[in-house]
């Protein structure tokens, strides 16, 4: 069983205990613990259950390249699914529990999976829920749902806050362990601005695990002060508990702190995101041990030997009273020492090497350890957890020659360096065939944007190894980076001390000979359960890229990416392929370098302030009166007014049929107000719009229709011309920012020599319709100005000052009425708008929302981009040819709308759509059925809804729609499938519902 | 996140100060021009594995459209110049030269 030693643990205070749950039982550790290693002291050795075949899983690792030991943490909106126990630190009041189980961690249904194994191999997703067709959507479907997916996720809202800062840094360092702390020194002392990133709470990294000496110090010692001299440096920034979790384009970093998650302290941010510019970066990020390839290499207690050491060096926790270590190079031999010096047994090391001559073998025999050599476990015994193995021949097919009764299992097949940030942004690998590992290759190193090499890796990372070469590698890679910056080096590289190691044995498979059933039972990737006879059968069946054959049986894309699994399943593939390993190459490593929360990307961007929210001077009336606000771009636009326990639809009935019977007002302030200004406005005017500008007489108004240069409609509006080279463009709502910039970039890339100048004005004026019969007894009341049928007629406009506001007043109108459309400053917008409802009190003065706007203008059969448009609609389509001037040799879009798709005269049309029985209204987007079918087989269709309403002025459903040759069907009968079954009959009319003549606007 | 340098303005701005525009130096064809001519025009667009030239606005910055060459591959950043041109600068042809001598020039 895993226990806690009596004695032992640099990293853990005995004095103070730690009360935590998992699964509800009660459980103490101790300050400094992680969970992993306080559940190790409690004996939880089994902490969860793989993906496919819910097989038991054990901790496996003591970093953030844990595969199995994932939890739920914490409880209600705080649960947060598949944190790694390995990189939690234990606090009082922890809550754990164990996922991908039913009905229990111990017990679980899903592990019928695992006698079924056979019948799931790789792929099997892709080869079996294909037939028959139904089955997919009806059967598998909702079964695969119901098991994908490890850990449950959160339902509620994130009660935690987040923040984010912005960093620049002549230098980040990555990784504070002996190589990145003396590069940060070097670089400190040259005067740079350095940033360190540690991802666990601890600086020295695991050099203090496995000994030696840095100048002849110990070296925790060496450690201890060179953090002394690092924190006496005020240009240089450490930090603990931050992982680096990308890299990305130019030296753009993200860093990510967990500030409280080793302490929760309600009211302080969770985690920080850290956003670094760095002009050089330095992965010190070290290595990571590879597991070995034997069958039952997953049962809990069979464990990485870096980990096991970890685990009762730094914790005083061992695995088991018994741990078996195999091994192919030196270092597992370190595990063996540290347990026997822990007082624990070593029955043997089996060393898959036919010979073991180095140092810390001999220290091992030295110590009695009995070490077999050119041996391999072929066996492991047990249920849930290691009960003893069967040795046999590493160069052999499996036979057991002996079993030695044990309780764990320490297995080390090497180490891989974390070439992880090299690789973000497209710094290339080579594969080192001594050491068989890949590391940076200096020749392809990621460039910045002068193309010059931004970044360097020192130490483990960058397959050094031993203390002494990490020591030496770490100093040349921070010389590089400094003579990239101009600074020189004055330090000496430190000398680092620590046995030589002979050289590894690469082992993929173990052992060597194994057949087909051996090798079932060789686990690759502990997560998803891919095994070493997965990679075959994948490389059988024609999967020769890695990429394909990571996708194709999932091979490290589980939560850890294949941090354990990746090096060890393309030696596989590459075997199965007859190819050398750096031919088959590794699959791309992508940020984050481990999974990060939403929380902390999202920062402060939550809730209120998620995004900028728009308001009209108008906006805190609208209100105060009861408005239902929608969003419009960014503005909140009035919607409706409910009075009164209305419905929207009351609402909407009631402000409709005001407007139209007395009198409606509306804030139009979003419409985009852009001024056109210059010598060339009116050229630069005929081209932008499909009719003409320049031609309209100062004073006048024009509704005018502007295309992309593909000749879709993009955005309309009505243009005013304010004296000889000035022209005020109307745009949509939405569209103001982008027919701008839309100006802009004609004007600057394409006409930069025509004369013009743009301004968006849209927030410098305030803007209220004042709509209905009465519309003009308003202004005559407000008083200032002339606004008779003689002084200011339909499509004019005029300066003047209405009510004491200066105002410019245009004579327009979009819902058919008799309607002005008055500006005025945008700070006194208010007051004009509050000046309106007190003179229009009379007339029963009724603000209307933009679903009355909508109503009314479909009413009138006006189009509305958005609804009548989609960026595949031209003006064509919508009976507008009359604003497309036949005079002009060149518009946006023009030739574009020549070409043989866009003059197809089958191309649908603008058409009004009345339902039979006009209490019923079409849903919007509807499709009108036609006969036949397609080539998928799906009813043919020749006409959609566009836009759809209750017409309160009519008493009945009114829709507009696109039909295939619709002006020419009138009276016709179309028939609407719905999506509740039903089929709704619609007869084709004119799509001008009301006043067709258009008297009542012109009065 | 790309830096690129506002020609107008001066100021390294990051990426979140731009928005892109595409390809750049495009002859544009109107009315009159042949099927081909237009389509190729509007469409058609060139997708080096090299250096590439395009359009950029300082959109969150001084609003002026400027243009770069980058290439797709490294990132690497040759120049920036002003949109008001129909080819690129002499300097950057050079720069893009003297650093890739093999480069086959625009597409």
């Amino acid at each position: 069983m895993s226990t806690r030693l009596a004695r032992g643990g640099r990293r853990i205070d005995r004095s103070k205990r730690v009360e935590f749950t998992f699964n509800g039982k009660r459980l103490t550790g101790y300050q400094g613990d992680t969970l992993a290693s306080a559940l190790l002291a409690n004996d939880q050795m089994l902490v969860g259950r793989s993906f496919k075949y819910h097989r038991p899983r054990g901790v496996v690792a003591s970093g953030p390249e844990e595969p199995n030991a994932l939890v739920a943490l914490g409880d209600g909106a705080r649960m947060e699914p598949n944190q790694r126990v390995t990189t939690t630190e234990l606090f009082d009041g922890l809550s754990a529990r164990s996922q991908n189980h039913w009905p229990s961690l111990e017990f679980d249904i899903g592990g019928l999976n695992n006698h079924v194994a056979r019948f799931l191999p790789a792929g099997f997703y892709y080869k079996t829920f294909i037939h028959p067709r139904p089955f997919w959507k009806h059967v598998f479907e909702p079964v695969i749902r119901q098991s994908a997916g490890l850990g449950p996720a959160p339902k509620d809202r994130d009660p935690d806050t987040y923040e984010q800062v912005y960093a620049f840094a002549d230098l980040v360092v990555i990784g504070g362990g002996v190589a990145g702390l003396h590069a940060a020194r070097v670089a400190g002392a040259a005067g740079l601005r350095v940033l360190v990133l540690e991802q666990t709470a601890h600086w020295g990294g695991r050099s203090p695990v496995d000994g030696g000496t840095i100048d002849g110090q110990p070296v925790q010692d060496w450690i201890d002060a060179t953090l002394q001299v690092l924190e006496g440096m005020e240009n240089v920034t450490l930090r603990t508990r931050c992982m680096a979790a990308g890299i990305y384009d130019h030296g753009y970093m993200i860093g990510y702190e967990r500030l409280t998650d080793h302490a929760p302290a309600p009211g302080m941010p969770r985690h920080r995101l850290w956003k670094i510019r760095a002009a050089q970066v330095l992965s010190a990020t070290g290595a990571i041990e590879r597991g070995l390839s034997f069958p039952g290499n997953d049962l809990p207690g069979v464990m990485l030997a870096g980990a096991l050491r970890d685990y009762v060096v730094e914790y005083g926790v061992s695995a088991g009273d018994r741990t078996v270590v195999v091994t192919n190079n030196d270092d597992g031999y370190r595990t063996a020492l540290a347990l026997k010096e822990a007082g624990l047994v070593v029955p043997a090391v089996l060393d898959a090497r036919p010979e073991a001559t180095g140092a810390l073998p001999e220290a091992a025999r030295a110590q009695g350890i009995r070490v077999e050599t050119g041996r391999a476990i072929v066996k492991v015994m047990g249920g849930k957890r290691v009960t003893g193995i069967g040795v046999g021949l590493q160069a052999g097919e499996g036979s057991i020659l002996e079993e030695i009764a044990c309780d764990a299992v320490a297995m080390s097949g090497g180490w891989s360096p974390v070439v992880h940030f090299w690789s973000h942004t497209g710094g290339k690998l080579v594969w080192d065939e001594a050491q068989a590992l890949f590391r940076p290759d200096p020749a392809r190193a990621p460039v910045g944007a002068d193309g010059l090499p931004n970044q360097a890796v020192g130490g483990a990372a960058n397959g050094a190894l031993t203390l002494g070469a990490v020591m030496t590698d770490s100093h040349n890679a921070i010389s590089e980076v400094l003579r990239r910056l101009g600074k020189s080096v004055s330090d000496p590289a430190p000398a680092g001390d620590a046995p030589a190691e002979a050289p590894l044995h690469p082992v993929w498979v173990m052992p060597q000979g194994a057949g087909s059933k051996l090798k079932s039972k060789m686990w690759l990737d502990y997560q998803n359960d891919v095994k070493v006879s997965d990679v075959q059968l994948a490389a059988r069946e024609g999967y020769e890229s890695v990429e394909h054959t990571k996708r194709y049986t999932t091979l490290g894309m589980a939560t850890d990416q294949g941090k354990l699994s990746n090096i060890n399943g393309l030696a596989v593939l590459s075997d199965a392929l007859g190819a050398p390993i750096p031919q088959v190459g590794t699959t791309t490593f992508r940020p984050p370098f481990t999974p990060i929360s939403m929380g902390a990307i999202a920062g402060e961007a939550r809730g209120d302030i998620f995004q900028p929210l728009r308001r009209t001077p108008m906006h805190a009336w609208h209100e105060a009166h009861g408005a239902y606000f929608e969003p419009v771009g960014h503005w909140r636009r009035p919607y409706c007014y409910p009075q009164g326990g209305e419905s929207h639809a009351q609402a909407v009935h009631r402000e409709v049929t005001a407007t139209r019977t007395s009198l409606g007002l509306l804030d139009a302030s979003t419409l985009g107000k852009i001024v056109v200004k210059g010598p060339d406005a009116g050229r630069f005017l005929d081209m932008l719009y499909t009719n003409m500008m320049s031609t309209l007489p100062v004073g006048r108004c024009r509704y005018g229709l502007m295309c992309s240069e593909n000749g879709f409609l993009m955005d309309d509006g009505v243009v005013a011309r304010i004296d000889e080279d000035t022209w005020l463009c109307h745009t949509t709502t939405g569209g103001a920012d982008r027919v701008h910039a839309h100006m802009e970039d004609w004007l600057q890339c394409e006409w930069w020599d025509w004369k013009v100048y743009t301004a968006n004005l849209t927030e410098h004026y305030a803007q209220v319709a004042i709509v209905g019969p009465n519309a003009r007894k308003l202004l005559e009341k407000l008083g200032g100005m002339d606004v008779s049928k003689e002084a200011l007629g339909f499509m004019d406009w005029a300066d003047g000052t209405l009510a004491g506001i200066p105002a410019r007043v245009f004579r327009i109108s979009f819902s058919g009425e008799l309607s002005y459309e008055v500006a005025v400053p945008a700070s006194r917008g208010l007051e004009f708008w509050e000046a309106c409802h007190a003179a229009g009190a009379d007339f029963g003065a009724t603000a209307y929302g933009t679903e009355a706007l909508h109503v009314m203008r479909a009413e009138k059969g006006f189009i509305m981009i958005g609804d009548e448009t989609d960026g595949t609609v031209i003006p064509q389509d919508l009976g507008l040819g009359w604003a497309i001037s036949k005079k002009k040799a060149d518009y946006l879009g023009k030739r574009a709308q020549e070409r043989v798709h866009m003059t197809d005269p089958t191309r649908w049309q603008l058409v009004g759509l009345e339902t039979l029985d006009p209490n019923e209204r079409l849903p919007d987007g509807a499709y009108a059925k036609a006969s036949g079918t397609n080539a998928n087989g799906q009813g043919n269709t020749q006409g959609r809804v566009t836009s759809s309403y209750m017409s309160p002025t009519l008493g009945r459903a009114i829709a507009m729609g696109l039909v295939l040759n619709g002006p020419s069907r009138m009276g016709e009968v179309l028939e609407f499938p719905t999506v509740d079954g039903r089929v709704l009959s619609a007869r084709i009319v004119d799509p001008v519902f009301y006043d067709k003549a258009g008297e009542k606007q012109n009065v | 996140m790309l830096i690129l340098t506002c020609p107008y303005c001066g100021l390294a701005a990051d990426e979140t100060e731009l928005s892109p525009g595409g390809e750049a130096h495009l002859k544009r064809f109107g009315p009159g021009s042949s099927d081909d001519e237009f389509t190729g025009y509007l469409f058609h667009r060139g997708n080096p594995r090299s250096v590439h030239f395009e359009r950029w606005r300082h959109a969150n910055g001084c609003g002026k459209w400027f243009l770069a060459a980058r290439c797709t591959v490294t990132l690497e950043v040759f120049g920036t110049y002003p949109a008001q041109t129909t080819e690129p600068p002499a300097a950057i042809l050079d720069a893009i030269r003297a650093k890739r001598p093999d480069w086959e020039g625009r597409a």
